[in-house]
């Protein structure tokens, strides 16, 4: 089958790669570029375990063909903890409240949750679970999860709320 | 500080990481930056993909396959069917039921998307695209769908391959359909009871055919080395010991020269336990192709063909006295296995542990009959987040109590208070056969009923349904109570085996001269924490921090035998076996601190992390130092190291026990049910980190709320599988999902090195008649009895409507 030239930034960096025009996204990145911290669990854009930040949109990469990415800006698993090394607030947060098991969900969940925090900043309880609901997880019950979403965006917020104080 | 003042007990202690303590998983690390390690992030040289050509119908009979489009298609490597098996023999393979189970499809079909050809490209996309030029032409025979009509004289045969035969691996059977009939009790003494009985219920109690749904689907890597003859196997599985069994007698591939390695699983909830035909054909695609070979199982396929859950209808009679005292029980089970009954029990136990069925009550009588059958559905079932079909018999019992109280106009919580086996039976032999280790179930009731102000509850209930009755609200509330007996590690030799391997479990610990450790266990993790937690137990055991212990799982080159993780059974059989390893590592040590010290061994006691002179606390060698010195000084006749292995065979199983109480406010005009309360009191002994059991019993309870208000993978009448998808198989998202409230007791199991339990799958036990009991309650003082399961909008409608609410 033909191939398509598909150039993209994943994470800060610039790749290309010759994928078929039907080439899922997902498999481009976990395939082609080895970022397997991508999951698949449904292939039908249910179970957000692909999910994966696209121009600033959460977007289910098992759902996507690669060659509509060719252009954009992309933010995966592998790119949330700081260039340094250390781990975003989310990842703390999600150790800390015990916010996974298998950890299966957990790549879609933090990268969906880092987009909601984005978007809002400051959600409650009933907004993280809402915000979430498109990221299914079999093992926690969410409650932990939405405890690890909290955790992070008080973490998030403290510096701001330091400044506001000075 | 000063610098110098010696570390307390109490910080001594916390620097262990120990049993009881909230320590933080330390899987987390890898998980949370997405390395983890799982079956289809491998990528090996050269490797190839398989995928299957599936059964269009349920059942029909194969006229024939032609395969030469496929195979004409560039990369595609291979395309293996029934024919190129069965010169192995590996067409058919054993079930861990005693059945024998299609590979690939052998002149007919038995389920929709039943296995029919295995498609290796070099590539999934081509593999994918060959699997459609497959051209099987079939001939349609009549499907049977209902498992009630499966033992009609006139049912159409599905297994020709017993064709004659009237026994089975479990005794005679009475019906070319039949499996086996499996009963247990009293049954002349049980139907007395109920002569006698001065008030008797009888329902039809089904619980439906549900799927675990791990979000991880089912996959392997096979990789056989022609040179070395060696075969690699990374897969999903729950039970990696028993795969290479399992596979070295089906290969024929000496067991040694057979690696299996299962990496960091998905999530398994008992769909990983047993041999699917997609392992086999990957096994045989490489030894054919002299590649390794990659099978990926898509979701369609997983919910559709991989290890259903459920399916048991349960008759179930309670026998009473007026008073509310109970004096029988009687449950016939029709048990619905599909095509094949590839259900994952050990050997002697068809039905599973279902003979818990007399749950928490001193039953004097109790008698159990459960007949399987054959039907044109996927085959199984497994133990879906339970021990086996312990979920079931929870189920049957809760209910059953709720019909009975409703039929003695008594409370619920009464009735149960009521009839418990008190604190002072224990053990406990049961009217089913089991020797119940401990309990004190009144004590976990009334503080279940205590803290969620059960009494007052009932007291708005009334209220709301005197409103109901006067038109003035169309809410309905609804309380459901549960209090479930679970039986969790399996299990003793005497009782239990998979394939006639003895159901113990393995630990092995190596204290390495610095003083960190690795341990090597038989169980495989499957999102349960088991690096976590099983470091804790020697931290406390032996004296060495948590964060000092490695523990690995899953490679069976490296691990001691194992049965695997599944059942509940890693705490109650794999934590005794590390406890039992740690102690022989402090027995060892012992003799070592004490010639360090040059006094009698007896003379020095262990003390968190150290062993010191009786008497002289300041006289002590810390594990540490004994660790360098079992390397260095060891006492004459002693050999050095410092490291053990146990192979644990439990005395019992374990009987982790729960109070849950679920409170619903339902809508008698759409039928949706909306959890207002949910608390659940879960007595799993000795609580090794309370941090992950509270996310265990989180867990296991949405899997319950997904059971008891949606979940169901049915049929229609010619056996199309409907809703093999997560578009219409119901998952809980964070949004339905109901905020949870968890509790305990402690009651230590007396037999058990550490007094654990085990509590993983509690929550799915006791979760779903919680939920069940709450919508069948909210409807209680309509008349009704019993509504079937799931309680989604439309059904729990339905049923409102009948009952002209």
């Amino acid at each position: 089958m033909a191939k398509t030239h598909v150039t993209m930034t994943v994470n800060g960096q610039t790749v290309e790669g010759l994928v078929e025009s039907r080439t899922l996204l997902v498999h481009f990145l976990r395939e082609t570029l080895s970022l397997t911290g991508t999951h698949i669990g449904c292939e039908t854009s249910h179970c957000g375990a692909c999910t994966v930040d696209l121009d600033g949109q959460s977007v289910k990469s098992c759902t996507m063909f690669a060659v509509q990415a060719e252009g954009a800006n992309l933010l995966t698993i592998e790119g949330i903890a700081h260039p340094d090394g250390t781990l975003h607030a989310l990842q703390e947060g999600f150790r800390e409240m015990h916010g996974l098991q298998c950890g299966f969900c957990t790549p879609g969940m933090i990268v969906r949750a880092y987009r909601l925090l984005q978007e809002n900043p400051n959600p409650t309880e009933a907004e993280i679970r809402m915000g979430i609901s498109g990221n299914i997880c079999r093992c926690t019950g969410y409650q932990n999860i939405v405890a690890a979403i909290q955790f992070a965006a008080a973490r998030l917020n403290a510096p701001a709320l330091q400044e506001q104080a000075a | 500080m000063n610098e110098m003042t010696p570390p307390t007990a109490a910080e001594r202690t916390e620097k262990l990481q120990g049993m009881g303590c909230r320590r933080k998983r330390v899987e987390d690390v890898r998980f949370t930056q997405g390395r983890g390690n799982y079956v289809d992030d491998l990528k090996l040289p050269g490797m190839l993909y398989g995928d299957f050509v599936r059964s269009s119908y349920a059942h029909a009979r194969i006229k024939s396959i032609d395969t030469s489009k496929a195979k004409a298609v560039p990369g595609v490597v291979a395309v293996l069917t029934a024919a190129d098996l069965a010169p192995l023999k590996l067409h058919w393979m054993p079930t861990l039921a005693g059945d024998v189970q299609m590979v690939l499809a052998d002149g007919k079909v038995l389920f929709q998307n039943q296995e029919i050809a295995f498609v290796v490209a070099n590539d999934r996309y081509v593999a994918a695209d060959a699997a459609e030029l497959v051209e099987v032409e079939y001939e349609e025979l009549a499907p049977l769908v209902d498992a009630f009509r499966a033992m009609d004289a006139d049912a159409p045969v599905l297994r020709e391959d017993l064709a004659g035969k009237t026994t089975g691996a479990h005794g005679a059977r009475k019906h070319h359909n039949h499996i086996f009939e499996w009963a247990v009790g009293d049954r002349e003494a049980t139907d007395l009871a109920f002569r006698n009985a001065e008030v008797s219920i009888k329902e039809l109690i089904s619980y439906q055919r549900v799927h675990p749904a791990p979000l991880e689907t089912c996959q392997c890597v096979a990789s056989f080395d022609k040179i070395k003859g060696e075969l690699t196997l990374w897969g999903t599985f729950q039970a990696p010991h028993v795969v290479r069994t399992v596979a070295a007698i089906l290969s024929g591939i000496p067991e040694h020269k057979i690696h299996v390695i299962a990496p960091d699983i998905g999530g398994g909830f008992g769909t990983k336990v047993g041999v699917y035909p997609g392992y086999v054909c990957s096994v045989v695609a490489s030894i054919v192709t002299g590649k390794p070979v990659k099978w990926v199982e898509d979701r369609i396929e997983n919910l559709s063909a991989t290890s259903f859950a459920r399916d048991y209808h349960m008759t179930t009679e309670i026998a009473a006295t007026k008073a509310g005292k109970v004096t029988g029980l009687r449950v016939h089970v029709l048990a619905d296995h599909g095509a094949f009954d590839a259900c994952a029990d050990p050997s002697k136990w068809p039905a599973g542990f279902f003979n818990i069925v007399t749950g928490s009550y001193d039953f004097p009588t109790a008698h159990c009959v459960v007949d399987g059958v054959y039907t044109n559905k996927a085959p199984g079932g497994v133990a879906y987040r339970c021990s086996f079909r312990v979920t079931e018999a929870a189920y049957c019992i809760e209910r059953g109590m709720d019909i009975l109280a409703q039929k003695l106009g008594m409370d619920p919580a009464e009735l149960r208070l009521k009839n418990f086996i008190r604190r002072e039976q224990f053990p406990y032999q049961s009217a089913l056969g089991w020797e119940y280790d401990s309990g004190d179930y009144a004590t976990a009731m009334r503080q279940a009923l205590e803290k969620t102000g059960y009494a007052a509850l009932r007291a708005e209930q009334r209220t709301q349904q005197d409103a109901f009755k006067r038109g003035e609200t169309r809410e309905l509330m609804g309380i459901g109570v549960a209090f479930f007996t679970e039986i969790v590690g399996a299990g003793p030799s005497k009782n239990c085996d998979i394939l006639g391997i003895a159901m113990f479990d393995s630990c092995e610990i190596r204290i390495h001269p610095t003083g960190a450790a690795i341990t090597r266990m038989g169980t495989k993790s499957q999102g349960q924490g088991h690096e976590t937690t099983y470091a804790q137990i020697i931290a406390t055991e032996i004296g060495i921090p948590a964060d000092d212990i490695m523990v690995e799982e899953g490679n069976t080159d490296t691990a001691p035998y194992g049965l695997g993780t599944y059942g509940s059974r890693s705490t109650p059989v794999a934590g005794a076996a590390i406890a039992t390893a740690a102690r022989k590592i402090k027995a060892k040590a012992q003799m070592i601190a004490a010639y360090l010290l040059e006094v009698h061994h007896d003379d020095v006691e262990f003390d968190i992390d150290r062993f010191r002179v009786k008497g002289l606390p300041e006289k002590f060698k810390t594990m540490k130092e004994i660790a360098w010195a079992a390397y260095n000084a060891v006492p004459p006749g002693l050999e050095p190291g410092l490291e053990a292995v146990s192979y644990y065979d439990p005395p019992n199983m374990t009987y982790p026990f729960g109070a849950y109480i679920c409170v619903m406010d339902i809508d008698a005009d759409t039928g949706v049910a909306k959890t207002r309360k949910f608390y659940a009191l879960d007595d799993c002994g000795t609580r090794i980190n309370p941090l992950i059991i509270e996310g265990q019993v989180h867990g296991g309870l949405t899997e319950a709320f997904g059971i008891a208000m949606g979940q169901e993978i049915t049929y229609d009448e010619i056996g199309n599988v409907k809703g093999a998808s997560f578009m219409d198989y119901f998952l809980p998202t964070a949004v339905e999902t109901p905020h949870w409230e968890t509790d305990f007791t402690v009651t230590p199991s007396p037999h058990h090195p550490i007094g654990a339990k085990g509590v993983g799958e509690s929550p799915n036990v006791g979760g779903v008649p919680a939920f069940s009991n709450a919508v069948n309650d909210a409807f209680a003082f309509l008349g009704n009895t019993h509504i079937q399961m799931p309680h989604d909008a439309w059904r729990v409608w339905t049923a409102a409507q009948k009952l002209g609410a």
